[in-house]
């Protein structure tokens, strides 16, 4: 099957594989809405939402209906164009992350070798950036179509909150980086699994706690909720949303919170590696399988700390975050970079 | 028609409509907009020459970072479609006639480069934009040179805080 000198059969394989990533996504950040508010529920005593369905379960698709069913507000001095292409960017980016991520090893389909990963560039992380950085847009585009005071401030201010900390996150990286000496994920992951190599926690372990600084800052995740601190801006960036747009905005910071942690489960804790296992004794699919599991677990506990730390600790104050960023975190991954080039430099 | 005819045409309509679209819109925000999407354009077209890091370096440099600064002065000076100056006539005119003029320039140009004749754009076969090549030309035959450049942006940065430090 080859028409204009393509593998079809390529395609469609790529296409059901992104099918099936992009809606288990969009289903695995359905229900952290939910564990977001049973989280919150526990760590504040009380029961959470219960009565839609058994435990509650349903909760997330009622709120769903209710976000769709909704009357769709679009403000008369708003820029129409840009006020409806914010959210849908916003979306976009969070879910373009998931290209390059490695969910599993290799499954043999129909006689065909199917790697579980929609893209193995030799770019793979510079792309996570890239993509992160494109994000930025929904969130300025968005507060600035609303014509809004308080939208344009949150705007700014997470725009610059994502700038800065993406500073410090990437010279974090490059310490990784010098490691692997790999921009492939899928690289990176394999040497974590290799027999005698620990993960990468291990051999960066100040570079993993600045990483997931900054991946926090970058969902804007409490305590880096600046651009929708109520007590200051009403509501943030989304305030003259409605709707399903608003639910896009609240959504992709769902969808950013789960790429995030299988980015950084795979930097740093062996992507789909199952731990004091080694997976070669498994068949070739049930493997692929297990460390597709394995790897869901990790993106989990990840998203679990997340919210622990979201119920936690309360808000810094603008300057506060700022200084944390530049003053505290870029330094601390320069030294992290240097003492990793000095290793690196002494065992050669 | 190959795969890479249609991607290269395609992406290049795209760039030239998007850098006309930055020219005529009457407003600053939508101008930055579609300097974005030409950037887009253009990281595919280093895509197309298997260049992967270059494409990735200027969308996260060029569309990430600066274009954002853009946008972020934009945005906090609040100029909309009507506050822009209008020219007159015979300054569009000038300009016109002057870019015009440019153009012919630099296509004649290109004609007649010795170093473009006979030369073919590596689509697929070409790997030194390759990150690995890219990495061992830049730190092996160039290294003065690169060293050099990152002194200067060095003192571009530390000069960008001398001036903003308010005392």
């Amino acid at each position: 099957m080859t028409l204009l000198a393509f593998d079809w059969l390529l395609i469609i394989e790529k296409l059901v594989l992104i099918a099936i990533i992009v809606f288990a996504s969009l289903g695995i950040a359905l229900y952290t809405t939910f564990a977001e508010r049973k989280v919150a529920a526990i760590l504040q005593d009380r029961p959470g939402p219960e009565r839609a369905g058994p435990f509650g379960l349903f909760q997330p698709f009622a709120d769903g209906l209710k976000l769709i069913m909704k009357e769709e507000i679009i403000p008369s001095s708003a820029n129409r164009n840009l006020f409806i292409l914010g959210p849908g960017l916003a979306m976009t980016a969070a879910l373009m992350t998931c290209a390059v991520i490695p969910w599993g090893g290799t499954v043999s389909l129909f006689g065909r070798e199917i790697s579980l990963q929609i893209a193995d560039i030799n770019i793979g992380i510079l792309y996570v950036f890239g993509v992160v950085s494109v994000g930025i847009y929904g969130m300025m585009i968005g507060g600035w179509a609303s014509n809004n005071k308080f939208s344009l401030m949150a705007a700014l201010r997470g725009a610059s909150q994502a700038i800065s900390y993406e500073l410090a996150m990437s010279i974090a990286l490059i310490a990784l980086l010098m490691t692997t000496g790999s921009l492939s994920l899928r690289t990176i992951v394999e040497q974590q699994m290799a027999l005698g190599h620990l993960w990468n926690i291990a051999y960066q372990p100040l570079g993993f706690i600045l990483f997931f600084i900054c991946a926090m800052a970058e969902c804007n995740r409490t305590p880096f909720d600046l651009p929708e601190a109520e007590n200051e801006l009403n509501f943030g960036y989304h305030q003259e949303y409605s709707s399903m747009k608003l639910g896009f905005y609240l959504f992709s910071e769902y969808v950013n919170m789960i790429m995030s942690s299988a980015v950084m489960a795979s930097l740093y804790f062996g992507g789909y590696d199952i731990p004091f296992f080694n997976e070669s004794v498994l068949p070739q699919n049930i493997a692929a399988l297990v460390g597709v599991g394995a790897l869901l677990i990790k993106i989990v506990i990840f998203i679990f700390v997340f919210m622990w730390i979201r119920w936690t600790i309360p808000r810094f104050r603008y300057d506060q975050l700022m200084n944390l960023g530049w003053k505290s975190l870029i330094p601390l991954a320069l030294v992290n970079m240097l003492i990793t080039g000095a290793f690196i430099l002494a065992r050669m | 028609m190959s795969i890479t005819e249609i991607l290269f045409f395609f992406l290049s309509a795209l760039a030239i409509g998007s850098a006309i679209m930055v020219l005529v819109s009457k407003n600053p925000v939508y101008s930055v907009l579609w300097l974005v999407a030409v950037f887009f354009a253009i990281s595919g077209h280093y895509i197309l020459l298997n260049a992967q890091f270059l494409a990735i370096v200027n969308l996260i440099v060029y569309a990430g970072a600066i274009m954002v600064l853009f946008l972020f002065v934009i945005m906090l000076m609040n100029l909309n479609a009507h506050s822009e100056p209008q020219k007159n006539l015979w300054m569009k005119l000038a300009g016109v006639i002057s870019g015009g003029c440019f153009l012919m320039v630099l296509v004649s140009l290109v004609r007649q480069a010795n170093e473009l004749s006979n030369k073919k754009a590596l689509t697929v076969e070409g790997n030194i934009g390759l990150i690995k090549n890219l990495g061992k030309v830049l730190f092996n035959d160039y290294v003065v040179s690169f060293e050099i450049t990152s002194v200067l942006f060095l003192s571009a940065m530390i000069g960008a805080i001398v001036i903003g430090k308010k005392d």
